[in-house]
């Protein structure tokens, strides 16, 4: 097992809000090794974008972070705002889910591209514009040189992701955190921006924490996987591990309702109820109300994080789950 | 992957319809443009506008008449003739004289030289000012978007010029002093605009991708956010540069801004009004330019507006 390049312990994220504070992440632990991708998985509202935003130092100023977040070893969270700034670009990046309107309406494809190797490796203009068309081409962008000076307005949904890539992966970051990268794009692009992203991985050795709700994605994309659920990691498991055996009640209701080629007609599997109030969570297990295999002690207790087999962690009582279902 | 998986809407229209002018199909769009910096578009469109067009010949006119008036002045401005009182337009006095014999074609010309001047450098200065303070109050928020826009409140719920005349009799009648009250007062409009543009532009997602990068906060609204707020500041500096013209005119009219006897076309108004039947021409031609110039700035607002708005984009 190599050092990870990103280790987050216990992180914990509360908002204050007109009603009661709100803890959108809640005791999240999770690591990922350079060269590696990590898919979080999870509804909207599981806190997957909140626990990324942390890293980052992105939240706004009314949440409190608590826990730790290492980056290559080092606490994030106790560094400066001024060295913090200077990591966010350098040392890790993001790619955020809408590329239609996060690249500046003003500048080119190549003038934001340079920005980054300006604003980090501190190069002149003419300088970071020739490595941002070398970074164009390496993204796979035809005629890189032509549509670095084009503006983002000029190039298309599949092609502005990858300029976003290109402008995160510029300064050769340690960490990329990839934010639903794919969701705004329709399924052949995101399929090879996927794939872009996995071939760059490999030869730059960056740790990849995909984001997503998409199961497809993680089984292709992903060698370890965290399902988050209502701020918590509730399992994680490498992909394969996953797909195959899973443990915990809400992972399996989430293959459940993925959708299959296979699979007859008729209504998609779905999980009955919704996503607790985060304002006032349940105090037990926090999937318990949902839960087909809840017992007392679910709804009472908080489960552990716990390991039921070698790097396969699980947060319920009842784990493993297949003696349950054996008894059942 | 390339510009050509852009849809070209037109042409599918042009199937479905098969019995379309031929205009139309030539007129749809076929490949994706080559790349055109926003500049070059809004020129392009802001030649196409007409009125535009001859507003921005008339400022030109009017700025080269200012920039050139010894050459453009047929005679000294200021030089008095008791011999050539109050004559009418005629070959050798253009404009007529005035009641001191003044040649009124030359005093207008040099006229144009203290509009001008007084329109564009208050402008420039209420830009100055008032934008960096605009765009630090909507991107750092809190207190101190609370002070300044309850100021620049305070200040636009007195009426513009009201508040111009208060300022200019406060530091004293002087052309510069009119300028510094002009610019005062026009500047808390484009606090008000900056700030509300940086507001929106906080909000979106390249703001957030600029932090995302480790931009520093001077450099987001440096470099990030003041570029994009560029096409509405300069529509509205346009106007504002009429406006203050007017302005400018009218705090020389009352006395507060040139000093007699160098010209304005606000002070010459003022001498005209007493001779208005007998000399109609005093008050016709400077009358006549301030007229033409604010019209020609209106008209080149109206075009850069029509040219910069992301909206009206036909490409």
């Amino acid at each position: 097992m190599t050092v990870p390049a990103l280790t987050i312990e216990n992180l914990s994220v509360e908002f204050a809000t007109d009603r009661g504070s709100l803890r959108a992440v809640d005791g999240v632990s999770l690591s990922v090794a350079p060269g590696r991708t990590l898919a979080v998985v999870g509804e909207s509202g599981s806190g997957k974008s909140v626990s990324a935003l942390a890293v980052m130092g992105l939240l706004p100023g009314s949440a409190r972070v608590g826990g730790h977040i290492a980056l290559d070893g080092e606490d994030l969270l106790a560094l400066p705002p001024e060295a913090l700034r200077a990591r966010r670009g350098g040392a890790m990046a993001m790619i955020f889910q809408e590329p239609m309107t996060s690249l500046n309406p003003a500048f080119t494809a190549g003038e934001q591209v340079a920005e980054a190797l300006r604003v980090h490796r501190g190069l002149a203009p003419a300088a970071a514009f020739a490595e941002a068309v070398a970074m164009l081409e390496r993204v796979r962008i035809p005629d890189a040189a032509r549509r670095a000076r084009q503006y983002p307005h000029q190039l298309s949904g599949g092609m502005r992701q990858r300029v976003m890539i290109a402008i995160a992966l510029a300064c050769r970051p340690r960490l990329l955190l990839a934010d639903e990268p794919t969701t705004a794009l329709d399924v052949t692009v995101q399929a090879q921006i996927l794939a872009l992203l996995g071939q760059l991985k490999r030869e730059t050795g960056t740790a990849v924490v995909l984001i997503t709700h998409d199961l497809g994605v993680v089984a292709d994309h992903a060698e370890d996987v965290a399902v988050m659920y209502a701020g918590r990691v509730v399992e994680r498991a490498s992909a394969a591990t996953l797909f195959a055996r899973p443990e915990h009640p809400y992972t399996v209701g989430l293959l459940g309702a993925a959708p299959r080629l296979t699979g007859g007609e008729g209504r998609l599997a779905s999980i009955e109820g919704t996503v607790p109030d985060m304002r006032n969570p349940p105090p037990g297990c926090r999937f318990a109300p949902r839960c087909p295999f809840a017992i007392t002690r679910c709804v009472a207790e908080p489960p552990p994080l716990a390991e039921v087999a070698p790097g396969h962690m699980t947060a319920c009582w009842r784990a493993p789950l297949a003696q349950v279902l054996g008894a059942a | 992957m390339s510009a050509s998986d852009d849809r070209s809407a037109g042409g599918r229209a042009d199937l479905n319809r098969p019995r379309q002018p031929m205009s139309a199909v030539i007129e749809s769009p076929a490949v994706a443009p080559a790349a055109e910096s926003p500049g070059r578009r809004a020129l392009r469109r802001f030649l196409r506008h007409r009125l535009a067009v001859f507003g921005a010949v008339v400022v030109l006119v009017f700025a080269a008449v200012a920039l050139l008036a010894p050459l453009v002045a047929t005679a000294d401005p200021n030089a008095t003739s008791w011999s050539a009182i109050r004559r009418a337009p005629s070959l050798q006095y253009w404009f007529g004289t005035d009641e001191n014999g003044r040649d009124v074609f030359s005093r207008v010309v040099w006229g144009a030289r203290a509009s001008m001047m007084a329109g564009t450098i208050s402008v420039v200065v209420a830009l100055l000012a008032g934008v960096p303070i605009g765009l630090l109050a909507g991107l750092v928020g809190g207190w101190v978007d609370a002070l300044i826009s309850r100021v620049a409140d305070a200040m636009l719920s007195v009426p513009f010029l009201i508040l111009a005349i208060a300022l200019a009799a406060f530091l004293g009648p002087a052309l510069e002093n009119a300028m510094i009250a002009i610019a005062i007062s026009a500047s808390p409009v484009f606090v008000r605009l900056a700030r509300g543009m940086a507001l929106d532009a906080r909000a979106t997602d390249w703001v957030e991708a600029a932090r995302a990068l480790g931009n520093p906060p001077w450099r987001i609204g440096l470099l990030h956010v003041l570029p994009n707020i560029v096409p509405p500041l300069l529509v509205q500096a346009t106007l504002a540069i009429a406006e203050a013209i007017i302005a400018e005119a009218s705090l020389s009219f009352l006395g507060l801004g040139q000093q007699p006897p160098e010209p304005s076309w606000g002070s010459m108004l003022n001498s005209a009004q007493r001779f208005l039947t007998q000399a109609p021409w005093l008050a016709v031609f400077p009358g006549l330019a301030i007229f033409l110039v604010v019209l020609a700035f209106n008209l080149v607002g109206d075009g850069l507006r029509d040219a910069l708005d992301p909206r009206s984009d036909k490409r």
